[in-house]
This record gives structure tokens, C-alpha cells and sequence, in this order.
């Protein structure tokens, strides 16, 4: 379990500077889904190690961990990024052929 | 853990007579051998890993010698004549010995790191297609319960390398092939995927394994392209979208040489461009040996007698000093995986052959072929699929045209319950193949 | 040391490093690749967790299709391969405190929680440890979904159809704006009719 904590932890770390130190709009893309990946890891390892979710009586697999939850929680996280892909993806396309470059930085028109 | 001990009998649920003892390798190199646990998994593994590269290797040669031969005899020639004898059979072998001697170029413009590390991704991720495919219902890597939708996913990987390895060789043609590339295979793999499931709904299962023991027994009307119309539908369809899945005439619009020069891989040379090709022609094995598997009866025969004769085989057990070991039945697994490969082996032939007899489409139409055509006609088959059971219990009062040879799709909730007691035990990497 | 340790090491430490790889590359190239590591050894430790489904649903939705959006969005938009945008030596510095800081954190609460829950044994009523020795976990997350055999009995269909509705809507949405945009700067010499299919069918598949 540790282990796994400590991978979805550095994955999560990596996201977060991959977020904030990007200037091009993709990469930051690609910082959200390492943080999403990271949720999902400590879904799954919960699902797998985590304490039953019910009171174990039948030895079936559903009966360890948190039980299935955790993973389709993952498949939900798994499904949700890639529609939030193909959004910020659009968007980014939409600015770059407006402004010609995908640096985050350039989109200030809206700032007071 | 799944790196438990390895399986150790693949026997199945459904067959329990059929379920002879049988020792895996590793359990053989613990016991026998007196090697400790992890390390028999270990050897086992990478014995079985290295019998698996081997295939991996030597098909792609094979293929590309009938390729030679075969279209060669559709242009009125006759292709290479000199090398290895009168057929020229050790062609492929010449070729690759060729192209291990070329210099080996990495352009100016290219990302150098990039363009030579995204070619293995391509390989890699077929080579682990091959893992996930049971050859005999004892033959199988990997077992797992969703294996099909397993090998239809770590094939999609094998775009991520072709579209890098275009992007990254800095030059305008692979750029634009590796575009195409990108645009056409996340296309294709949703009619792939679409066609793939007809035949699970009528098998209900989605182990490719349980869906080939299924199939045993006479051809017709076992094998599940003959299950209902939509199932025979769904194999010219997906038979299709596979030429497309492999980047094959006429859908090679990637690498169409009379526009793009050779399209993603115009930059590479040597022994990176024949990994590609190793990948694309080791890709087009397993889309064949895919669709054998569902479709075309898997490693069975088809004639009831003759896999009733080599099933029987399982009972020849002469002592050959390992325990657990029995000939027969190690023949028969020969025999049934020689009968599959020999059917995917015929697929790939027609492949060859819908290549060299079609002209390239344009990519706009390759786009509409998929998304116009191809996507809807597999969501119908699909909804077909799905209903011409139920259409059947409630004309004919059972879920088959043919009888009580098989069941179509069991009902979810008890088709679960009793298969969740006896599911197939999975072994971690290599380490499932049972050695009989 | 089992089977299982020697393979966690090898995809944690693969996993790690991609996306070490993605914060450190400033070539987006070489982060997308980075991208595909990372994701693929993150697919290994689910097939590791027993969790085929997931990992095999990890491989085909974000390897093979949002990565290779992401891949699809670097071409459009980056005006050559291996050009890297420049971050400043401010952002530099207060990134790297803001790193140690959260992976410490992280970290911290990492070991601390694996102390709280070190993989609680699951016994049955012999008191033999139940290890999950089926990996099936196709049929139970099928009938969780319809929330059928389950033991609580609430399903995960409604979610289910919602996230679906959702899809389609980004779906549409996203080919909306993709070609609302193109349709702005059609210049009188119209990209040929090729290219923009390739390019608008591309994303509206993926979503």
C-alpha cells in the first residue's frame, strides 16, 4: 500500500509543477492528467488493500478492499479525463488559431 | 497477489472431464528442479517470453516471403527465385541481413532521443498481443478474463509510436503520415472494437479462450460466423477495419508511397525501419489470429470427429520420466496450435491479396469509409447482435436457429454466478502458460 | 522478495520517471512521450492491483486515444519539433520549493497511511488469508454498474448515464469549437477539403 501511495504521490507532484511551470497550453494538459492519474493509482490500490467496505462473510473478490468501488471510481476518472482532453484540446486550438501560439501566458486580453 | 503461484491447471470450467492434470513449467522447475519459488516463475517466464519473441520474429519473415512470392504471382512474375533454393525461401532472412549492414541514420532535424525510441513502441506493444493469445485452450500466456478487450487496447498503443516517430523526424512527409496515421487508427478502432463485440454477445464471454472452446464441434453451425446473419456481417466488417488497423492497402494512406514518399517511416533506415515493419506484419498475424478466434472456430478443425480424435490424445500418457507430463496431450496442444495458426496464416494471405488487387483509397474517403460507414453499420450489427436472440425465444422459443449445439448469450445475472466460483485462474506475465 | 515486488519496482520506477519526465522535458515532444511511459506503467500496477479492467480501460482510452489527441494538439499547434518555451528563473526557484514542499507533504502522509492500512488480510471463516486469487473482475464491475449481486445493492447506473449524456455532450462540443474556429479563418484559398476532415475527425472521435 505504501508503495503505491508513494508513486500516486509523485505523480501528483509532478502534475502540479508540470501545471504551474508550463507556458505551453498543452503541457499543461498533460499535468492535469498526470494528477488525475495519480487519483486513480490511490483509487485502485484502495480497492485492492483498503479496509472491506463490508463485512467480510463470502470469500468472493468483491468482498476485499474497499471492493470494486475504488475501481470504477478509477474508470470514472479514466473516462472523465479524456472527455476534459478533448474540451481543453478544442480550446487551446480555438485560442491558437486566434493568437497563432498555445502560450498560456499570451491569454490575457481579459485581464482588468 | 498476481504474481502468485502460476496457474496451474488452465482446466475449464465447462469442461470438467476434460481436465486432466497437468504441470506448468514452473511448477515443474520448483518441484522437479528444486529451484525456489520466485525464481522457477522467473525462468519459466522468460523461457516462455523467449518462445514468444521467437514467434514474434519469425512470422513477420515468413509473412514477408509469401508476401513476395504471392504478389509476385498476381503480377504474372515470379518473385524471388534465387536465394535459399528454387523459392527463394530464405528471401527474408537476405533482406534483413541487408538491412542490418546500412548506415544507420538519424536526420539533422530529428529529435534524436524521440525518433529513436518511438520505434519500439509499435513492436512492443504487438509483441504484447502476443501474450494475450491462446493458441490451444492450454496455450495461453495470459489468461484473463477480458483478454479481448485486452489485446484491442495494447494494440491501440502502436499508433503513439508510429505518430511520434513521424512528428519527430523533422521532416514534412513523416509528419504528415504520422497525421494521417493519428486521425485513421483512433478512427478505425471504434468499428474494431464495435465488430469485435458481435461475436462476444453471442459467445458471452470476453476471454478469447472461452470463446474459442466455445466454437468446438462441426463447423457449421458452431463456428460463431455462422451464429446469426449479424456475426457474418461482423466479420467482413471487422475484416475490413483489420486491413485498416494494420495500415494495409488500400487503407495505407500513412505510408502511401505515390503521395508521401513512405509516409511515417520516409526517415528511417536500417534495421528502425525494418522494426516497423516487423510490428506492422506481426500486426497483421494477430488481427488474423483475432478474427480466427472469433469468428472461424478458433484451433478446432471444424469436423467433430477429427477434434473428438485429437482431444482424445489428451489420454496418451506413456512415462517419459517427468511426472505430470503427458505426450499426447502436449501433441494435441501442437496440433490444435498449428490448426489456428495455419487459418490466421490464410487470413493474412488474403490480406496480401486484397493489397495487391485494390488501388488506394483517397484519405477523405478512408475518413468517410470509417466514420460514414463502417461506424454506423457496426452499431447496427451490434444492436442486431444483441436482439436476434431475443427475437428467436420469442418466435422459435429458443435463442438459436440451430438447436441446442450452443446457447447464445447465458443471462447475466446466472451466467456471473456460476462462473465467478471456477474463473479462470489468470498467471502473472508468461508465467500462466501451461506446459503439458 | 516475490514475483510481484520485482514487477511493482519495475513499473513504479517506470512510472516515476515519466513523469519526472514530463515536468522536467521542456520539449513537448519528448514530455508527450514521457506521457505515454508514465500512463502505460501506471496501466501495469493496475493489471498489478488485479485490476485488468481498469488497466486495460487505462491503456485503450488514455494511451491510445487521449494521449494521441494531446500528440494530435502538439502538431497543430507547435510551429517545429524540439522548440521550448522559455520559464523564467523566478518560476524556476518557487517551483522547486513548491515541489520538495508537496512531495514531503505527499510523502508524509504516504507512509503514515500505509502504516494505518498495511494491506489488511482479509481472512475467511478458517482464518486462512484470502488472497484475491481471481483477478476476474470483469463480471463484478459489469453487475456493480447495474447494480445487480452486489451486497449494498445500489448500482453505479445512474452515474453511469450520466457521464454518458456528458460524453456526448463534450463531444459535440468540442467539434463545435474545433470548427467554429475554422470556419473564421477560411481565407479565400480553402485548406483542401482532406486535410480539415483529418483534422476535425480526429478530435470529435476522441472524445
Amino acid at each position: 500500500m505504501t508503495g503505491y501511495l508513494i508513486v500516486s504521490a509523485v505523480l501528483l507532484t509532478c502534475g502540479v509543477v508540470c501545471m504551474a511551470s508550463k507556458r505551453n497550453a498543452v503541457g499543461v494538459l498533460m499535468g492535469v492528467e498526470l494528477v488525475l492519474n495519480a487519483a486513480s493509482v490511490n483509487f485502485v490500490a484502495a480497492a485492492e488493500f483498503g479496509p472491506p467496505a463490508v463485512p467480510v462473510q463470502v470469500a468472493t473478490a468483491d468482498a476485499i478492499g474497499v471492493g470494486l468501488d475504488g475501481q470504477i471510481a478509477a474508470l470514472f476518472v479514466i473516462v472523465l479525463a479524456a472527455a476534459e482532453a478533448a474540451v481543453a484540446l478544442a480550446i487551446v486550438l480555438a485560442f491558437f488559431n486566434q493568437h497563432g501560439t498555445a502560450d498560456v501566458d499570451a491569454a490575457s486580453e481579459l485581464r482588468g | 497477489m498476481l504474481a502468485a503461484p502460476p496457474a496451474a491447471d488452465l482446466a475449464l470450467p465447462v469442461e470438467p472431464a476434460e481436465a486432466v492434470e497437468s504441470v506448468t513449467l514452473a511448477g515443474w522447475l520448483s518441484d522437479g528442479v528444486g529451484l525456489d519459488g520466485f525464481w522457477a516463475l522467473a525462468v519459466a517466464a522468460a523461457v516462455h517470453a523467449f518462445v514468444l519473441l521467437n514467434l514474434f520474429g519469425v512470422l513477420p519473415a515468413v509473412f514477408i516471403w509469401v508476401e513476395r512470392k504471392w504478389s509476385a504471382r498476381l503480377q504474372d512474375r515470379l518473385g524471388p527465385t534465387r536465394v535459399g533454393g528454387r523459392f527463394g525461401w530464405l528471401q527474408a532472412l537476405a533482406d534483413g541481413l541487408k538491412l542490418i549492414q546500412k548506415e544507420d541514420l538519424v536526420p539533422d532535424a530529428a529529435d534524436g532521443l524521440l525518433f529513436r525510441a518511438s520505434l519500439y513502441v509499435p513492436a512492443i506493444s504487438v509483441l504484447m498481443a502476443f501474450t494475450l493469445l491462446p493458441f490451444n485452450d492450454r496455450w495461453v500466456a495470459v489468461a484473463s478474463d477480458c483478454g479481448l478487450f485486452l489485446i484491442l487496447a495494447v494494440l491501440s498503443l502502436e499508433v503513439v509510436g508510429v505518430v511520434l516517430g513521424g512528428y519527430t523526424s523533422g521532416s514534412k512527409w513523416s509528419l504528415l503520415g504520422g497525421m494521417r496515421e493519428a486521425a485513421q487508427m483512433v478512427s478505425y478502432e471504434i468499428p474494431l472494437a464495435l465488430t469485435a463485440l458481435v461475436p462476444v454477445i453471442a459467445a458471452g464471454s470476453l476471454s478469447l479462450r472461452e470463446i474459442g472452446v466455445f466454437q468446438a464441434g462441426w463447423m457449421f453451425p458452431n463456428w460463431l460466423v455462422f451464429a446469426n446473419p449479424f456475426c457474418a456481417a461482423a466479420f467482413l466488417c471487422y475484416f475490413t477495419v483489420a486491413i485498416a488497423e494494420c495500415k494495409r492497402a488500400p487503407f495505407d494512406l500513412a505510408e502511401a508511397e505515390s503521395e508521401l514518399v513512405a509516409g511515417y517511416f520516409t526517415e528511417y533506415a536500417s534495421f528502425r525501419w525494418s522494426m516497423f515493419m516487423l510490428a506492422e506484419y506481426a500486426s497483421m498475424f494477430v488481427v488474423s489470429l483475432i478474427a480466427t478466434l472469433l469468428f472461424l472456430g478458433g484451433w478446432w478443425t471444424g469436423i467433430a470427429p477429427l477434434d473428438a480424435a485429437l482431444t482424445g490424445l489428451n489420454d496418451w500418457r506413456p512415462d517419459v520420466g517427468v511426472e505430470g507430463f503427458g505426450v499426447g496431450g502436449y501433441l494435441a496442444n501442437v496440433l490444435f496450435a498449428g490448426v489456428v495458426c495455419l487459418k490466421a496464416s490464410l487470413l493474412v494471405t488474403v490480406q496480401v491479396w486484397v493489397r495487391w488487387s485494390l488501388p488506394r483509397l483517397r484519405i477523405d474517403q478512408v475518413m468517410a469509409t470509417c466514420l460514414k460507414y463502417l461506424t454506423p453499420i457496426a452499431c447496427v450489427l451490434l444492436l442486431g447482435a444483441t436482439l436476434w436472440p431475443l427475437g428467436l425465444l420469442a418466435t422459435l422459443g429458443r435463442p438459436t436457429v440451430f438447436g441446442s449445439t450452443f446457447s447464445a448469450s447465458p443471462s447475466p445475472l446466472g451466467g456471473a454466478i456460476v462462473e465467478q466460483d471456477s474463473a479462470l485462474p489468470n498467471g502473472d506475465g508468461e508465467a500462466g502458460e501451461a506446459l503439458r | 522478495m516475490t514475483g510481484a515486488d520485482a514487477l511493482f519496482g519495475v513499473f513504479a520506477a517506470l512510472a516515476c520517471g515519466g513523469a519526472l519526465g514530463v515536468a522536467a522535458f521542456r520539449s513537448v515532444a519528448r514530455m508527450a512521450f514521457s506521457l505515454v511511459v508514465c500512463l502505460s506503467a501506471v496501466a501495469g500496477l493496475f493489471f498489478l492491483l488485479n485490476a485488468p479492467m481498469v488497466g486495460a480501460t487505462q491503456l485503450i482510452v488514455y494511451v491510445g486515444g487521449t494521449v494521441v489527441l494531446l500528440i494530435f494538439g502538439v502538431m497543430l499547434t507547435d510551429a517545429g519539433v524540439g522548440r521550448r518555451m522559455k520559464i523564467g528563473l523566478l518560476e524556476t526557484i518557487s517551483m522547486t520549493f513548491i515541489a520538495i514542499g508537496l512531495a514531503a507533504a505527499l510523502g508524509w502522509t504516504a507512509v503514515g497511511l500505509g502504516r494505518a492500512i498495511p494491506g489488511a488480510p482479509v481472512l475467511d471463516e478458517e482464518g486462512v488469508e484470502i488472497v484475491a486469487a481471481t483477478p476476474d473482475t470483469l463480471r463484478p464491475i459489469g453487475l456493480k454498474f447495474l447494480g445487480l449481486g452486489g451486497e449494498s445493492g445500489v448500482g453505479f447506473l445512474l452515474p453511469f448515464e450520466i457521464i454518458s449524456v456528458h460524453l456526448l455532450v463534450v463531444l459535440i462540443g468540442a467539434a463545435y469549437l474545433a470548427r467554429a474556429k475554422r470556419r473564421v479563418d477560411a481565407t479565400p484559398e480553402t485548406p483542401p477539403e482532406a486535410t480539415r476532415e483529418t483534422a476535425s475527425d480526429g478530435l470529435g472521435e476522441q472524445a
